[in-house]
């Protein structure tokens, strides 16, 4: 018989108060799981799993709004960028892909307003991030924008409205809420696998369908306006826009608006006229996107970002130090469920003094009784951490189809943060710190006083 | 010869600073296997004596020789170690542990010898004093005779040279006194433990062939003469 089980049989004798003590330490274990738990998937979906591309390239202005916007797709695009410069990025030696995005409409609000991004095939043939491609959810999907009003939907867009191949939809123009529908209808082609990341509460249009929507098309003016202002000094390129223009202008002279045609509506639209809100670039080399990011630093209108940058840059200066808060006091309620321990078997002292002096006139050291002593917080300590640790990982397992369903968020419930392998050392010690005070009153316990009390 | 004490004394502070004297003895001492009743008024110091012969408590002075070694200027835990090795302990009011069962009493003494537990011969000795069918009962499912036996058999479980038993009847009913003073009487001559037992019962001391009187060899005062307090 040793000492632990020693010390066991005086948990087991104080059922209630050594129950209620373990499960306050296995409930702030638990929060401090949950909250690692998602904030490795918030970690995850922000930093690792985000995109697979070098580089997002969009209009000058906040960097963090164009990763927001074009990745997360939860702010507004900054402004836009002509189509024509995505065929200037194409031809980049240092540029392997280059995919356009368009976006600014939305489902309407009874859909969900899920954001609409306006893209081409290859968004779909590329790594949503590292080494993932996109798979479909339906076996009847084509994972191909074929047809002009065809539509690829992310598969929280599809649980929340219970779509499936073949349902139609319209969108609405400029904002979530807005009222303003668009006449089009869209088909669905192929419903896409859950991937953790925004493209699970995206729509994805064919590029071209974007241009012909109604209001999307700027009078001819402001493009123009829009063309000096992008190129400024780039006369060849500017002179080449200038003259698309110019030959549409003719066109719309003689009676041949944009329109009229009852087939192919709208893709004889000059590129010059079109606009993207940003590019996903895969360069060559690692140098090409510091070198291609470096040039559009200075004098251009584009600019290029990192996309794993801003956000790390935002976790570290917001998101980190709300998830490091929450971790904190978390913390805090381990440390008090700890005092409580403290509390619970200090109290216990005087009704337990007897048997301590019962053990040490059966020839127990005073080391013995304090090691006692100390061996029950110690497990009330771990027994209620484990507890909790095994809970927080239940639940985060049992909730992550419905947290997914909901936010999108994978959660990986079994996932260990680094922060967990410290946490058992640290409950050891709290669990002897909160046990010492009580362990240096067996440790003291006049034995022949405790006999005859 | 298995206990003796020599020019033994014992005295406790007060809380005006004095020291007051319980014990002082000049010589007492028992042989090996021998079986002794000390009978001795209420606060006349028969528990001191015990806790000195015991090592529980030390002797302000003196020789305690149990079992041919002198624990008196050992320091605690040495005699921590030494209690726990040579000499067992029966309780007026049992002293068993309540989350305890009867095994597992007799399994704690034997634990903190430092010679490991002998879980077959903790059995027999539940068995010798008749409780083989409350191995896994703790004390509360059990009557107060069967406490004390549990008792008995636990201050056996380290085969101790010296038995000391404080009123072990006291509580107990008269049908019970019967089987426990036999029972600790029997099971200390069959091990040839030396038995002292303290008690203020008479009818319970005149079954002992040496009886003595706490008061004929403690004298305090005397001892203390002399003495700066």
């Amino acid at each position: 018989m040793n000492l632990f089980s020693i010390a066991w049989k005086s948990v087991k004798q104080r059922k209630v108060a050594s129950l209620l003590t373990a499960f306050s330490v296995a409930l702030g274990v638990m929060l401090m799981v949950v909250v690692l738990v998602i904030a490795g998937a918030v970690d995850g979906a922000f930093n690792q799993r985000s995109i697979a591309y070098d580089l997002i390239i969009g209009a000058k202005g906040s960097d963090l709004q164009l990763v927001l916007s074009s990745v997360y797709r939860v702010q507004p695009p900054i402004a836009n960028l002509p189509y024509m410069y995505l065929d200037q990025l194409r031809n980049d030696r240092r540029v392997e892909t280059a995919i356009p995005l368009a976006f600014g409409d939305f489902t309407k609000p009874e859909h969900g307003g899920f954001p609409i991004v306006g893209t081409t095939n290859e968004y779909f043939l590329n790594e949503y991030t590292p080494g993932k491609m996109f798979e479909v959810a339906d076996q009847a999907g084509t994972r191909q924008l074929s047809e002009l009003y065809d539509a690829v939907v992310g598969s929280q867009v599809a649980h929340k409205n219970s779509w499936k191949v073949g349902d139609q939809f319209t969108i609405v123009h400029g904002s979530a809420d807005s009222e303003d529908t668009h006449d089009e209808m869209f088909t669905i082609v192929s419903v896409l696998r859950q991937t953790g990341t925004p493209n699970d509460r995206s729509v994805f249009l064919n590029l071209e369908a974007v241009y012909i929507l109604d209001g999307h098309q700027k009078p001819i003016d402001e493009v123009e306006t829009r063309l000096n202002d992008f190129y400024g000094n780039d006369k060849e390129r500017l002179n080449a826009a200038l003259m698309q223009m110019e030959e549409l202008k003719q066109k719309r002279a003689k009676g041949q608006e944009i329109g009229d045609q009852a087939m192919g509506y709208g893709l004889d639209t000059p590129e010059a006229m079109k606009e993207i809100t940003a590019v996903y670039v895969k360069t060559r080399e690692v140098f090409d996107a510091i070198s291609l990011q470096s040039e559009l630093k200075n004098g251009s209108k584009a600019m290029a970002v990192n996309p794993i940058r801003p956000i790390k840059r935002l976790m570290t200066n917001f998101v980190g130090h709300i998830q490091s808060a929450l971790v904190v006091l978390t913390g805090m309620i381990i440390v008090v469920s700890g005092i409580s321990i403290f509390v619970s078997i200090y109290n216990s002292m005087s009704d337990r003094r007897r048997e301590i002096g019962i053990m040490r006139a059966l020839g127990a050291r005073r080391t013995s009784v304090f090691s006692i002593i100390l061996a029950e917080s110690t497990v009330l300590c771990m027994g209620g951490g484990v507890t909790g640790w095994l809970i927080g990982h239940g639940l985060s397992v049992a909730f992550a189809p419905y947290v997914s369903a909901r936010t999108g968020l994978l959660l990986d419930g079994w996932a260990l943060n680094p922060w967990e392998f410290v946490l058992f050392p640290v409950l050891l010690v709290l669990g002897a710190l909160v046990g010492f005070l009580p362990a240096m009153t067996a440790y003291r316990t006049n034995v022949a006083d405790a006999l005859t009390s | 010869m298995s206990l003796l004490l020599e020019n033994v004394r014992k005295s406790y502070k007060e809380p005006s600073g004095n020291r007051l004297p319980v014990l002082g003895i000049a010589r007492y001492e028992l042989a090996q296997g021998e079986q002794a009743a000390l009978v001795g008024s209420s606060g006349g110091g028969k528990t001191t004596l015990l806790n000195v012969i015991s090592g529980i408590l030390a002797p302000d002075s003196g020789k305690v020789v149990v079992d041919g070694k002198d624990i008196a200027p050992l320091p605690e835990v040495v005699r921590d170690r030494f209690r726990a090795a040579k000499i067992g302990f029966v309780f007026q009011t049992f002293n068993l542990l309540p989350a305890f069962t009867a095994l597992e009493n007799v399994l704690l003494g034997m634990s903190f010898s430092g010679r490991g537990v002998d879980r077959a011969f903790a059995i027999s000795l539940l068995e010798r004093v008749g409780l083989e069918k409350r191995l896994d009962h703790t004390p509360q499912r059990m009557s107060v005779g069967e406490q004390q036996r549990v008792s008995v058999a636990r201050s056996l479980a380290n085969k101790p040279a010296l038995l000391l038993a404080d009123e072990p009847t006291a509580n107990v009913d008269p049908a019970n006194q019967d089987l426990i003073l036999n029972l600790i009487r029997d099971t200390c001559k069959e091990n040839n433990v030396t038995l002292l037992m303290v008690t203020h019962a008479m009818e319970v001391a005149n079954r002992f062939d040496r009886l003595d009187k706490l008061a004929n060899f403690n004298d305090p005062q005397a001892a203390y003469q002399g003495v700066a307090s």
